[in-house]
């Protein structure tokens, strides 16, 4: 028998997402990163209609200055409960599902996760101390993301048959969404000839099968049922969550899948739902190659068929078999400060709300599930799976 | 003929035996005394097992080609040397090692392609493992 009080502890419908906010801004030369902290937080407790003083947990990722110090200084706050975990791009998702289990945990109720950056027109890029790979990796001449997701994307197609086209099908369903978003960094639909003409960056991938570079942030609220009842507005019920961090495993690195295949399991099983249930996905979008195999270890299809999968018009939305990315993802939308994690969620909450564009609204949208991959593809990085349902899911 | 640059390898306490050893034209593995696993990167532990009793052997210099990419531009060192190839290598031995293929225009490399190590002195007291084509 179970010592009382250490039943397994579910964050499923412990915390609502109640605020968020997508900056607007794709450049912003005039603005700190600090000043983006502070708009985008602004925007989610206003969404929320909660005010600065009600926020007793912050979370932020590792960039911020020195993480969370930095930030309750700059927005002069005391929480109780902080949390600076540093996924890369999936940061943000981790973020949440970390709110959630401290707000089930009874150690906070109003909780704020920030990000902002500007890849374009400001800071320079975070130094990271180096790794104990750092000798064995830095000397090959490779210097960015891209190279890393291409190693990844040659082997797919080497052992799956994929194609450049099949590739290029997911840019095309993301650029038919930014159509409809006015504030989307690029808002032209693209054809897959475009794609397979646009330049070569690092073979197989081209430059339209890479996300934007822009500058800004976001913001989410994520708050107690408590609190969520009192403020009696549509908002996105936290139903499961999953993390993993996939790595070179001693030199048995398989590049033909993401962790996501360890944190989509977590997730699904504490929703209590499975792939047939959901209605939308923000799956992010760093590279097409990331949203191929990501469907593929999530289950929506068999590995190796991703390719077939995106094909025909499968993405888009509202009426393709797996609705993606209806803000234009990271590819056509944006991708604040290089990482693309937040505006997965933001667009998730959107979709759950019905909030979404009306050209891109899934119809009666109940369970949403946004996957955020940090780091890279060709080496490490971090999956987090999030299942998010409409309120009284 | 090595035209990719050569740029001296970030060297550790830790890594110092391994980078010494390419001086001499050997790359070397650590074997996991208590496992019997290979271990690669280079560690004071087996991160199969985490017994801290390795001992190194030198590999055979054979393997095959995992995964590559053709750089294509890149602001770097690299920079006056694109096109060119950045590859998983996949050891006799077992590991799969990032690396260059060299020796070979980059339409050339394929997944599976055998290949050899080569080295190339950094001018720095140790040498860059690349990989060739295998002579036929
Ligand atoms: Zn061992």
């Amino acid at each position: 028998m179970q010592p009382r009080g250490t039943e397994p502890m579910s964050i499923r419908g412990a915390a609502y997402v109640a605020g968020i906010y997508e900056h607007p801004g794709r450049d912003l030369p005039t603005h700190t990163i600090w000043d983006i902290h502070t708009e985008v937080a602004m925007g989610a407790l206003a969404d929320a209609g909660l005010s600065m003083g009600d926020v007793d947990a912050l979370f932020c990722d590792g960039t911020a200055g020195f993480g969370v110090l930095t930030l309750c200084d700059h927005f002069g706050i005391r929480p109780k409960y902080v949390d600076s975990t540093e996924t890369g791009g999936s940061s943000y998702l981790a973020h949440v599902g970390h709110a959630a289990a401290a707000i089930a945990a009874g150690k906070c109720s109003v909780a704020l996760i920030t990000l902002a950056g500007k890849p374009r027109t400001g800071s320079p890029p975070v130094q990271w101390a180096q790794g104990p790979e750092s000798g064995f990796e830095s000397v090959w001449g490779m210097a960015g993301a891209p190279h890393s997701y291409a190693l990844a994307a040659q082997r797919h197609m080497y052992e799956f048959g994929t194609t450049s086209a099949q590739l290029a099908e997911i840019k095309v369903a993301a650029s038919t969404h930014a159509q409809y978003n006015s504030n989307a960094f690029l808002k032209n639909v693209v054809t897959v000839d475009e794609v397979l003409n646009s330049p070569l960056v690092a073979d197989p991938l081209h430059r339209l099968d890479c996300c934007v570079v822009t500058d800004g942030g976001g913001a989410l609220v994520v708050v107690s049922p408590e609190i969520a009842k009192k403020l009696g507005k549509t908002q996105a019920k936290v139903l499961g969550h999953g993390e993993a961090v996939k790595h070179t495993n001693n030199g048995r690195i398989d590049l033909t899948y993401t962790g996501a295949v360890w944190s989509g399991p977590l997730a699904f099983e504490e929703a209590g739902v499975s792939v047939a249930d959901i209605d939308y996905a923000s799956i992010y979008d760093s590279f097409t190659i990331t949203v191929l195999q990501t469907i593929e270890d999530l289950g929506f299809c068999e590995k190796g068929k991703g390719g077939e999968f995106v094909m025909d018009g499968a993405l888009i939305a509202p009426f393709g078999r797996l609705p993606f990315n209806t803000d234009g993802g990271g590819l056509s939308n944006n991708h604040p400060s290089n990482r693309g994690g937040i505006t997965k969620v933001i667009e998730a909450v959107r979709q759950l709300r019905g909030e979404a564009h009306p050209a891109v609204q899934v119809p009666d949208c109940q369970i949403a599930l946004a996957h955020g991959t940090g780091g890279s593809l060709g080496s490490r990085h971090g999956s987090v799976t999030l299942i998010l349902g409409q309120h009284d899911a | 003929m090595n035209r990719l640059p050569t740029p001296a390898p970030v060297v550790t306490p830790t890594t110092q035996a391994f980078w010494d050893a390419t001086s001499e034209g050997r790359f070397m593995l650590q074997h996991c005394v208590a496992c019997d696993a290979v271990v690669w990167f280079p560690r004071n532990h087996c991160p199969e097992c985490f017994s801290p009793e390795l001992s190194t052997f030198d590999c055979s210099g054979h393997g095959t080609v995992y995964s590559y990419t053709v750089i294509r531009k890149v602001a770097n060192a690299y920079k006056e040397a694109t096109p060119f190839v950045v590859a998983y290598v996949e050891l006799k031995e077992g590991p799969r090692i990032m690396t260059n293929i060299v020796d070979c225009a980059p339409e050339d490399v394929s997944v599976g392609m055998a290949v050899t190590l080569v080295f190339h002195d950094t001018g720095a007291g140790n040498a860059l493992y690349r990989f060739r084509p295998t002579s036929q």
